[in-house]
């Protein structure tokens, strides 16, 4: 399944164990794998149309009194068209929303720089009491669901990857926001990612290794709070490399980089993600190939990295 | 409480009202929003004094009525009326616009004082109360919520989005008042954007309307009060005066936002029948 169908099916399994979680959508419903959601819960399940800026206004009356209530949409459209709702309903009076960013990053391929994610971190992160969570995975995409519903205050949901984005936790684990995952234990570089980019990374650290490079990759979900003992650990072991599907000004790099610029010795940073730039479209493979975030290119940008170090 | 109309008392709240808003405006020494502050005295001391079920000693309430003060800059009057409705004590008032105050010069939402949101960017308030409208719908709450939006507000486009929603989704538990005093910021709406008829506006997008001249209380009592369980939702149109009640406030874009001398206060006080 897709990122957004495993988002449907989780806020259906969410609304059957809590009578208080509303869905609302800008003429998204399907796109946002909500359709069956919307037949099973049709009282809880609402549709604005093609209006961002109200859906984030009415998704927070919505939770005046305390609500859960999803608002789904494209990623740019949530986060900067209706960037000053956000700001007013979530930043301002801390309301109980928790905002979906549907197909962030460059998943929506052909559509194009209107529809791809790559500045919504850098503005959601930025607005004071919104948390921001990035699951790398479909079993991830559930525990987040699970866990913004539980954290009484704004969130915003970035989901990212393609049809089919391959599962990167092995085993079951207990998804704690602010608490960062190790995945891979290594020795010279640690590579710190989130969102469908993990996958990316860890195929990038088991190339590494055949090159006797030894990295650790941890699945950054939460990109605020961000995990400060994390990133401390890692830079004061060795190199970082931050690898992310969203522009490299403001996202996880930029995170990363303002606490390690508070660490006396920590090393230098890697930041690996999209350029500063509006480039031309096309499908997803294509897209990573371009901007060097498979495996292989991120893996060959790190050795480059270490090279010149 | 309320339910019950009684024009003398809620006619001597809005003179009260004025009062307040006049030495708020002096007391903070800084400039403050006395134009759209004066224009909503009447319609919040409807709404207050007479409409609105709320129980003073606890304003989070959860049957309250709810309000939603869009146009943040109507806040002189708003909090006049949250302190001559008891809500919170009238000395409070005497805060306005002080260092780290929570009366501030736009609501700042903070539930204990009766103040539901934060506004001041406008345009947001009607998405806002047509969420807790919604939200009540489907709680089967039978509170009702009102919202005082601005004329110049209502060049922002959420409005429209807002309005269009309140219609689908049937909230004839919802009240929009336009505060019509045909000013904005940089001077009469006519030359800025002149938005003709709201009553014909509202009414396209399948609400319920009535007009009503915004400084009698009587007048704004019916408008506001009448009302069908059509699944519409209800426009109230009030005509009003921008700094209704002080000769040089009155129509004057320079007191959209500016500063009471004191010879202006006395002035002001005078007019509005007020002794120091």
């Amino acid at each position: 399944m897709g990122s957004r169908a495993v988002f449907g099916s989780a806020m259906l399994e969410l609304a059957s164990q809590r009578d208080d979680v509303y869905v609302l959508s800008a003429d998204l419903i399907i796109s946002s794998g909500l359709d069956r959601f919307s037949k099973a819960y049709p009282d809880r399940c609402f549709n604005v149309g093609i209006a961002e800026q109200n859906l984030i206004g009415m998704a927070a009356g919505m939770a005046h009194d305390g609500a859960a209530v999803f608002a789904t949409s494209f990623a740019p459209f949530v986060s900067m068209r209706a960037g000053e709702q956000v700001r007013v309903n979530l930043g301002c009076m801390g309301l109980n929303v928790k905002v979906v960013g549907i197909s962030s990053g460059l998943e929506i391929a052909h559509f194009g720089n209107s529809h791809y994610g790559l500045e919504d971190i850098s503005v959601m992160r930025s607005i004071p009491n919104i948390t921001v969570l990035c699951p790398a995975d479909g079993a991830e995409i559930i525990k987040v669901v699970f866990a913004a519903a539980e954290t009484r205050g704004p969130v915003y949901i970035r989901l990212t990857g393609g049809a089919n984005t391959p599962p990167v936790h092995a085993d079951d684990y207990e998804f704690i926001i602010g608490k960062s995952i190790k995945l891979r234990d290594g020795n010279d570089i640690t590579i710190i990612a989130h969102g469908a980019m993990v996958y990316h990374s860890i195929r990038a650290a088991e190339i590494l290794q055949n090159n006797g490079i030894s990295a650790s990759v941890v699945n950054m979900h939460t990109v605020k709070p961000l995990d400060m003992a994390a990133v401390d650990e890692a830079a004061l072991k060795g190199p970082v490399v931050t690898v992310e599907e969203h522009s490299v000004i403001g996202g996880l790099g930029g995170a990363v980089a303002e606490r390690k610029s508070t660490l006396k010795n920590a090393f230098p940073q890697l930041f690996i993600g999209l350029p500063d730039i509006y480039g031309k479209p096309g499908d997803y493979s294509y897209l990573l190939e371009k901007y060097g975030l498979t495996g292989e290119l991120i893996a060959k940008k790190i050795m480059e990295f270490l090279c010149q170090m | 409480m309320n339910n019950i109309f009684d024009e003398a008392r809620v006619k001597t709240m809005a003179d009260m009202m004025r009062r307040n808003i006049l030495d708020m405006a002096y007391g903070c020494g800084s400039g403050a929003h006395l134009g759209g502050g004066l224009s909503v005295v009447e319609t919040l001391a409807v709404l207050y004094g007479a409409i609105m079920y709320f129980d003073p000693s606890n304003p989070a309430d959860p049957d309250r009525d709810r309000f939603i003060l869009s146009k943040g800059h109507g806040v002189l009057g708003f909090y006049a009326a949250l302190a001559q409705a008891g809500i919170f004590p009238i000395e409070l008032l005497e805060t306005f616009q002080r260092n780290g105050t929570d009366l501030a010069s736009l609501t700042v939402m903070n539930i204990n004082l009766g103040i539901e949101s934060s506004n001041g960017s406008l345009g947001q308030g009607l998405s806002m109360a047509a969420g807790i409208a919604l939200h009540a719908k489907s709680r089967e709450k039978t509170f009702r919520t009102y919202v005082l939006l601005g004329n110049g507000e209502c060049n922002e486009g959420e409005v429209w989005e807002a309005v269009m929603s309140a219609s689908q989704f049937k909230l004839d538990n919802l009240t929009a008042i336009v505060d019509d005093n045909s000013m904005q910021s940089d001077g009469t709406s006519e030359r800025i954007i002149d938005m003709s008829s709201f009553s014909e506006k509202f009414e396209a997008f399948g609400w319920d309307t009535a007009s009503a001249d915004g400084h009698d209380v009587s007048s704004l009592y019916c408008a506001i009060t009448q009302r069908t369980a059509n699944g519409r939702p209800k426009a109230v149109i009030a005509k009003t005066v921008k700094g209704k009640g002080v000769s040089f406030i009155e129509n004057n874009r320079d007191w959209h936002h500016n500063r009471l001398t004191k010879s202006l206060y006395e002035q002001a006080l005078a007019e509005i029948g007020a002794s120091r």
